[in-house]
């Protein structure tokens, strides 16, 4: 027995063993089988989603034999149909498969696009279309296309959002709010090719307004054959731009290929711009850039200083924006003081948030609400009326805020509410004036972070005292920003009121000649100023690295952007 | 049984219900409608717009339209999308995100059912001692990391071997599928590794694989009918709950990897209040769940047969 014991121990052991080598083999032909039926579940699986689901097939960024691009869109385009769109990527894909009556060249001039020539006076104008236009169907571009797609854009019933910018022309504004039937709007075909547009006014800038996608013509016997679906898929809308969708996937792919009905074919170059991914992931367009699966990408804070380590060539402009603290000014509130708003002013340095906080290049402080690129009478408006400035002057601001405290008979400035967008760089900027305000003048800033919807609802309602907030262009024009401080614009959402700018403001809009209209801008400049009524940040930048072969990308502050209809490919 | 499965899915129905009703109206109470857009728009204008849309009924009322038309089957059209149907973007997206979500939670099953059952047998030993480390990090870092990890190795992957191996993102193809759906499905593999394991562990020394053993029968068949098949049912049991992690998680990978599923429509809906998609998106995705627990529930019924009784 004795003998035994250590034996039988060993037996257990050794049975044990045995299992387990063979519990093991079996579970090693378990997994072989598990990989085998996986492998061929994905066989299916792809085969089926062909089939079922939306897909996109890729190249790569740049493929020179096939003369084609592939690109990264940061969304699906929300809308196709020109007369509804309003967001900038359907803007970018329309701008290359539509052409307006004008269009922005690779300068950035304005130049003939649909129509020839067009001549425009004081009470209208008119437009010759050129007899090459065609739609992607063989059909002629006519002056009625024109017509029906500017009704339709005015017309309540399509609830354009961007009705607005047809109202210099007649009766717009009253078919738009329902007072008159479209049919009223001034603008007539008078033969196949001439386009007339009577004015609601006379307009400065008409010709760069027909640049803009919501002037692009619609085919009428088109858009109603579509049924309520133009704009909804690659086969309902008629092109008559430089490219034109062959396929469209939702979701998952967009693909541009040259249009050969389009009238200055010659000019274009590529034959596909493809855009097979469609994220708002930046690292994963960084990601795709690096293993060269796209041919351009936008880069951000956080994937900078990888672009910056990798030794790219890196591009950079300013995209147009301007961004404000704007104020309050409602009766309730105790923003609209403006010894308080200058004190305000008198300690903020955009110098500093943009060089110490921002940090990004092509970001420039801000010092006016006319950003730096708008033109002048004859050269830049900012260097022909240069923005007032002011000294850092933390005592001085100290003082005021003190006279303010007595003048209301309080002793310490109830908290502001500051509202601002729920992204990491809204963050960042928001706690910057928190801290900047409470250090050098003791006021306490809640910051109110909100969703896109939730915060401009919160605007429009007046539910703040401090807003960070933004205005791109929408023409190129100085109005585009010189009005939104007029006292019956409602992107005013501050409620701010100066009789004086107010004034200025309809000299702007009703005179016709270039002097007088740029003084009024310089005016309003001064005024918001003196009236500290905002405080300007920065100008928006915009920083992006683009393959070395991708030539004559064209970026634009007004108008499509990026502009790849002129690019073409170098192989080195 | 039959009885069982109908009780079951009039509850499915009454929870489905209690979802659509409860975002309905906490959607409502959000500041902002799909109508607040970045320009302001004037008073008659917006007025033409809430008639157009059917927002300026009452909210009751808009609530019982609703209703009625999600009985026929009809979510309406999307606000920010204006053309397109929510029926035809749930038609389109969400095969995608079923494809990546079932392959997910095949990995994670396969894996989780294999790498459990091979720690038990190696209890304490190498492969335990790693395989359960590997654990630990699978459940504690979230999936997004792992989507980004993910892509990263396949960028530099790439870039060693100089050709294209696996696609860096997209979606049509098995090299798409591959890594989106293994990342997806890590973190349930790893909860089910853990689970596995110590369901394995409980039955090791079970009376009735004693028995077997005592018998003769030869391991492998002791191994696969009286250990795995016993161990493997908690493993089932909460599949129901991994199929919901899994595909309302898929979202941050589907979009790290610009992968066209339904998540992506269903989160950018929440942001921009788009009214007809939440609702659409919402009440699909409820309803899918719902419809998989209650399918688990019946499926553990044929593998185990003490519940079917009940």
């Amino acid at each position: 027995m004795t003998e035994n014991a250590p034996n039988t121990e060993l037996d257990v052991q050794s049975a044990q063993d045995d299992f387990n080598r063979s519990a093991g083999l079996k579970l090693l032909w378990y997994a072989l089988l598990a990989v085998i039926g996986l492998a061929l579940l994905m066989v299916l699986l792809s085969w089926g989603s062909k089939k079922l689901g939306a897909t996109s097939d890729s190249s790569p960024g740049i493929d020179a034999t096939n003369n084609t691009i592939s690109l990264i869109l940061s969304q699906e385009p929300p809308q196709l149909d020109s007369t509804l769109a309003t967001d900038m990527v359907s803007n970018m894909v329309l701008g290359h498969v539509m052409e307006g009556l004008l269009r922005y060249d690779e300068n950035n001039a304005l130049v003939p696009g649909i129509a020839e020539r067009w001549d425009i006076r004081e009470n209208g104008a008119t437009f010759w279309i050129r007899d090459s236009a065609r739609w992607s169907n063989g059909d002629p571009v006519t002056a009625a296309d024109f017509v029906f797609a500017w009704r339709k854009s005015v017309d309540p019933a399509n609830a354009s959002e961007y009705a607005f910018i047809l109202f210099p022309i007649k009766n717009a504004e009253a078919i738009n709010t329902g007072k008159l039937p479209k049919e009223e709007l001034g603008v007539r075909a008078t033969d196949e090719r001439t386009l007339e547009v009577t004015f609601e006014r006379p307009i400065a800038f008409f010709d760069k307004l027909v640049a803009f996608s919501t002037f692009s013509p619609v085919q009428e016997a088109f858009y109603n054959q579509a049924n309520g679906r133009y704009g909804a898929d690659a086969e309902t809308i008629l092109y008559n731009g430089p490219f034109s969708i062959s396929r469209w996937v939702h979701g998952a792919h967009l693909r541009l290929e040259k249009n050969p009905y389009y009238w200055d074919a010659d000019r274009i170059k590529l034959d596909v711009i493809d855009f097979p991914y469609f994220t708002t992931d930046t690292n994963a367009a960084l990601n795709l850039f690096k293993d060269g699966s796209i041919a351009y990408t936008g880069l951000n804070a956080e994937n900078l200083q990888d672009a910056l380590n990798r030794r790219w060539h890196l591009d950079r402009l300013q995209d147009g924006s301007v961004f404000f603290m704007e104020f309050n000014h409602r009766e309730d509130r105790i923003t609209r003081h403006r010894k308080l708003r200058k004190a305000m002013q008198l300690v903020f340095d955009p110098k500093e948030l943009v060089y110490k906080v921002i940090k990004l290049p092509g970001f420039l402080p801000g010092e006016s609400i006319f950003p730096v690129w708008l033109r002048g009478v004859d050269g830049y408006l900012r260097a022909e009326y240069p923005a007032p400035v002011w000294e850092v002057d933390i005592p001085r601001a100290q003082a005021l805020l003190a006279e303010f405290k007595q003048e209301m008979g309080i002793d310490k400035i109830p908290p502001l509410m500051l509202l601002t967008g729920d992204n990491p760089a809204s963050a960042k900027q928001s706690e910057y004036f928190q801290a900047l305000y409470k250090q050098t003048l003791d006021l306490d800033i809640r910051i109110d972070k909100q969703i896109f919807k939730q915060r401009l609802a919160k605007m429009t309602s007046g539910e703040f005292d401090l807003v960070m907030a933004g205005w791109g262009p929408d023409f190129d024009d100085p109005l585009t920003f010189g009005d939104l401080f007029s006292s019956w614009n409602l992107n005013n959402r501050g409620r701010y009121a100066n009789p004086e700018v107010d004034r200025w403001v309809r000299v702007a809009q009703e005179s016709l000649d270039a002097k007088t209209r740029m003084d009024a801008f310089g005016k309003i400049q001064d005024l918001l100023f003196e009236d500290v009524a905002l405080l300007p940040q920065y100008e928006r930048g915009v920083v992006f690295v683009t393959d070395p072969r991708l030539h004559g990308m064209v970026r634009r502050a007004v108008g499509p952007d990026p502009d790849f209809t002129n690019a073409y490919i170098v192989e080195p | 049984m039959l009885s069982y499965t109908l009780k079951r899915l009039l509850q499915g129905v009454i929870t489905v219900w209690f979802i659509a009703t409860a975002t309905f109206f906490a959607m409502h109470q959000v500041p902002g409608d799909p109508l607040t857009t970045d320009k302001a728009v004037p008073e008659d204008i917006r007025k033409n717009l809430e008639e157009k849309y059917g927002l300026d009924k009452p909210l009751f009322e808009q609530y019982t339209i609703f209703l009625s038309n999600i009985t026929r089957g009809d979510f309406g059209i999307s606000f920010t999308q204006k053309n397109r149907r929510v029926n035809d973007i749930i038609r389109e997206q969400f095969p995608v995100s079923a494809t990546l979500g079932i392959l997910a939670i095949i990995f994670a099953a396969l894996g989780g059912i294999l790498w459990g059952a091979l720690t038990a047998l190696y209890r304490n030993k190498l492969p335990d001692i790693v395989i359960m480390f590997l654990v630990i990090l699978g459940i504690s870092v979230p999936s997004f990391v792992m989507a980004a990890l993910g892509q990263m190795g396949l960028v530099s992957l790439n870039d060693t071997l100089g050709f294209s191996v696996l696609p860096v993102a997209g979606w049509g193809t098995v090299q798409h599928m591959l890594v989106p759906s293994l990342v997806l499905g890590l973190g349930t593999m790893a909860y089910l590794t853990r689970l596995m394991r110590s369901s394995m562990l409980e039955i090791v020394n079970a009376d009735y694989v004693r028995t077997a053993k005592a018998k003769g029968l030869p391991a492998s068949r002791i191994f696969t009918k009286h250990q795995l098949r016993n161990a493997v049912l908690p493993v089932i049991t909460v599949l129901g709950p991994a199929i919901a992690a899994i595909t309302t998680g898929g979202f941050v990978v589907e979009s790290i990897f610009a992968i066209p599923g339904l998540g992506r429509f269903f989160v950018q809906a929440v942001q921009q209040l788009d009214y007809t998609v939440i609702m659409g998106t919402t009440v699909f995705y409820g309803a899918f769940l719902v419809f998989m627990v209650i399918l688990v529930d019946l499926l553990y019924g044929f593998i185990d047969p003490r519940v079917r009784i009940s």
